[in-house]
């Protein structure tokens, strides 16, 4: 099975430790790991079979990342393979499939540039698309674009005369500056500043005015997989947890032999049971009918993000003074839910889309 | 009628059928408990329609679409009964017909029983003609349940039962219990039980209904006042009938959670409450709040029971995780009965007799973390059976 071979992998090139090293070197991104997933397939996911892709699907893509979630693998799965992949997919012309050629090859890194404000709310794009002579100048900045710091490629949303535009630049070019933003997860994130860019009408993916046609399925796609692999994320702190029960003595007894604390343990595997089925809904709903699929992917996300909480939070509280120190990964996986409840909508994002779609 | 076993025909067959056969009055999704439709030797039909709507769907095997045919089902594989639920929510038709038969003693039965005991009692609970209700707890046997003490006595040609039972739902009104008693003090608590089935009308059995806070009176006393019962009323071995309880007890936290449940299908609760809080729907931010979270919650717990059936029907089976849908599925349900009272306001602490009302319902909910196995003992046998906590 695909969850069993892709923990394999893992488990060798990518546990925790290796996550750990990466933060204490201060680096965000590791091109050989990738370049081993890409050989795997997990960079084409979701890349026709025609531009060299594995094209696996979102159910696929969503197992992959929840595993990758259990060990905090920090990759560009989610930005590129997923999200840009996802949006390239929307246009097809003979551009765009060889982007996707090179996604699927793990040459080629995106990040998506939505955010500007300490919420997630595209709607509410500020940064500027404005015509001059055939192209566009765009000005503004951007943040929390997640794997900006290293990608070679940005969609940027902006908004022209007509409506809201998205962009696909190379990252470094002329008057774009790239800062990097320094989080507490340790994962790459980029506050973009665009300083009269300059912009062709061949750099609009898509259309213009016609963003959000492109870009929903390709935050929706990013939002579930998200989604998953915090679901893997809570998983992760989860064993951890229940091991420590197992094997922690406290008043000549294992703490686990506590009722107070195997009830509390119980309730989170039953949170996670629940939101395993939600990430499992939402996957097949992208790859059986995407045009329905908002509910669904809400629906994962806002699960994903109430159960990781819950398991960070009880992981710490479980092991007790031990949970607090950096020495112990527990913390990592704190910082990287807290994080990823942010990312791409949170939690009242998620759940005033599925108020509005259940008619409340 | 032959069904297909096409999917897809059999979607239209049914579609059809239900079109013809389901009375326009079983077509208001009404599954609260006043509205069931028991059976049983006593039973009044509400209506001309009701009778009409378990005759017609008895005689399909409807009932207990999942059935054998032989035993009065329509032998239903999963994928067709996934259908069937979805088209009678579709023209959102009532269940012909519930009871313990179907729930509990009819997979216990299919599962353990000799195939006499299932000729002679399956097909009965299929067509709604005898009720069952369930004798487990007893007075000193509560989450404890292997704890019980009714008395089974060997007396050569028939069992001697003396002992009591409580909630035991509706005993009053059924015509058989099936009872865990103790058929050997002697031996291990959970090796000493038989699972027994006892005629309601043998000399000796008397009932008692307990009145509950709702104002309702499901649950009664059971007494065994030195009752006779046949030998061949045990199902599954002597002394082995904790496996068939536990076995059961799978299948009523499968049954019990399911009545939290929200859908895709249904209506959202959040929507519900906003029409009953009137002109500009749920207004205050707190209450659309709770809704919220109550819609996120209840729509993951109804796709995890859906994943939890399909798993069951497969090889590696649920086994003690079921205890998780029971734990969830009452808690969201009794969630959702405390919103209810809140968009209800005033209005919905008024008392208009225990049948129908909202408090009354509410009320009823607070049994739910209780009946079944209490919460706390759904969270003990996941963290020591699927966790594998220590003692």
């Amino acid at each position: 099975m695909l969850s069993d071979m892709a923990r394999g992998f893992l488990d060798e090139a990518a546990p925790v430790s290796h996550f750990r090293k990466m933060r204490d070197a201060g680096s965000t991104y590791d091109a050989g790991l990738w370049r081993e997933m890409a050989q795997m397939g997990w960079a084409g996911v979701l890349v026709p079979e025609s531009a060299g892709g594995s094209n696996m699907g979102h159910a696929a893509a969503g197992i992959l990342s929840s595993e990758m979630g259990k060990t905090l693998a920090a990759t560009p799965f989610l930005s590129s393979s997923v999200i840009a992949a996802t949006a390239l997919r929307q246009v097809s012309d003979k551009r765009s499939d060889e982007a996707l050629a090179r996604i699927a090859s793990g040459d080629l890194t995106y990040a998506l540039a939505v955010d500007e404000g300490k919420k997630f709310t595209p709607s509410a794009t500020e940064v500027t698309a404005k015509r001059e002579g055939n192209g566009y100048r765009i000005s503004g900045t951007k943040s929390f674009v997640v794997d900006g710091g290293f990608a070679d490629r940005l969609l940027v949303l902006a908004k022209t005369d007509e409506g809201l535009t998205l962009f696909d630049i190379p990252s470094d070019r002329a008057a774009i500056s790239r800062k990097a933003q320094n989080m507490i997860d340790a994962r790459d994130a980029s506050r973009i500043a665009f300083d009269n860019v300059e912009a062709t009408g061949d750099d609009v993916l898509g259309q213009v005015d016609g963003a959000m046609s492109v870009l929903r399925p390709a935050m929706q796609a990013g939002q579930a997989a998200l989604a998953a692999e915090m679901s893997g994320l809570a998983t992760g702190a989860f064993d951890m947890t229940v091991d420590y029960l197992k094997e922690r003595k406290q008043f000549g007894a294992l703490i686990g032999s506590f009722q107070a604390l195997q009830h509390r343990a119980a309730h989170l595997w039953c949170e996670i049971e629940v939101t395993t089925s939600a990430i499992m809904h939402a996957g097949r709903k992208l790859d059986s009918a995407p045009d329905q699929a908002t509910l669904a992917v809400s629906l994962a996300k806002a699960r994903a993000i109430s159960t990781a909480k819950l398991a960070v939070i009880e992981g710490v509280q479980m092991h007790g003074g031990i949970g607090m120190t950096d020495d112990f990964d527990m913390g990592f996986y704190m910082k990287r839910a807290r994080v990823s409840a942010e990312w791409l909508g949170d939690y009242s994002y998620h759940a005033e889309q599925i108020a509005q779609l259940r008619g409340f | 009628m032959q069904l297909s076993s096409d999917p897809e025909t059999f979607r239209v067959e049914l579609r059809n059928w239900l079109e013809a056969n389901c009375p326009e009055q079983m077509r208001d999704g009404a599954n609260t408990e006043a509205k069931i439709c028991w059976g049983g030797k006593d039973w009044v039909f509400s209506s001309d329609a009701q009778r009409l709507w378990l005759e017609r769907a008895a005689s399909m095997g409807f009932t207990v679409p999942t059935w054998p045919k032989a035993y009065g089902g329509a032998g239903l594989d999963r994928v067709r009964e996934k259908i069937f639920h979805e088209q009678l929510g579709q023209i959102n038709a009532r269940l012909p017909l519930q009871s313990f038969g179907i729930w509990m003693l009819g997979p216990a039965l299919l599962r353990f029983g000799t195939k006499e005991q299932k000729m002679q009692y399956l097909p009965p609970i299929a067509r709604g003609e005898i009720r069952w209700c369930q004798g487990y707890s007893e007075p000193g046997a509560g989450s404890d349940l292997a704890s019980l003490q009714t008395k089974c006595e060997d007396k050569g040609n028939h069992w001697l039962v003396n002992g009591q039972k409580i909630w035991t739902s509706y005993a009053d009104k059924a015509d058989w219990i099936f009872a865990l008693v103790r058929s050997d003090r002697d031996a291990p608590k959970h090796k000493g039980i038989s699972f027994i089935l006892v005629d309601m009308t043998s000399k000796g059995v008397t009932t008692q209904p307990i009145k509950l806070i709702s104002g309702i009176s499901p649950f009664c006393e059971t007494f065994f006042d030195d009752v006779e019962v046949p030998k061949h009323h045990v199902v599954g071995e002597v002394n082995r009938g904790w496996d068939v309880a536990k076995y059961l007890l799978t299948h009523e936290r499968q049954m019990i959670s399911a009545g939290g449940s929200g859908l895709f299908g249904g209506r959202a609760l959040g929507a519900i409450a906003a029409d009953e809080a009137g002109e500009g729907g749920l207004c205050d931010a707190t209450s659309r709040a709770a809704a919220m979270e109550f819609e996120v919650n209840s729509l993951a717990i109804g796709l995890t029971l859906e994943r939890y059936k399909d798993m069951a029907e497969s090889e590696t089976g649920v086994g003690d995780a079921s205890a998780m849908l029971k734990y969830v599925g009452t808690e969201l349900n009794m969630q959702r009965m405390e919103l209810m009272m809140s968009a209800g306001g005033s209005e919905a602490l008024e008392w208009d007799g225990p049948v129908g009302s909202r408090a009354g319902e509410w009320l009823r909910t607070k049994a739910n973390s209780i009946e079944g196995g209490t919460s706390e003992v759904m969270l003990s046998i996941v963290s020591r059976r699927v966790l594998g906590l220590p003692g």
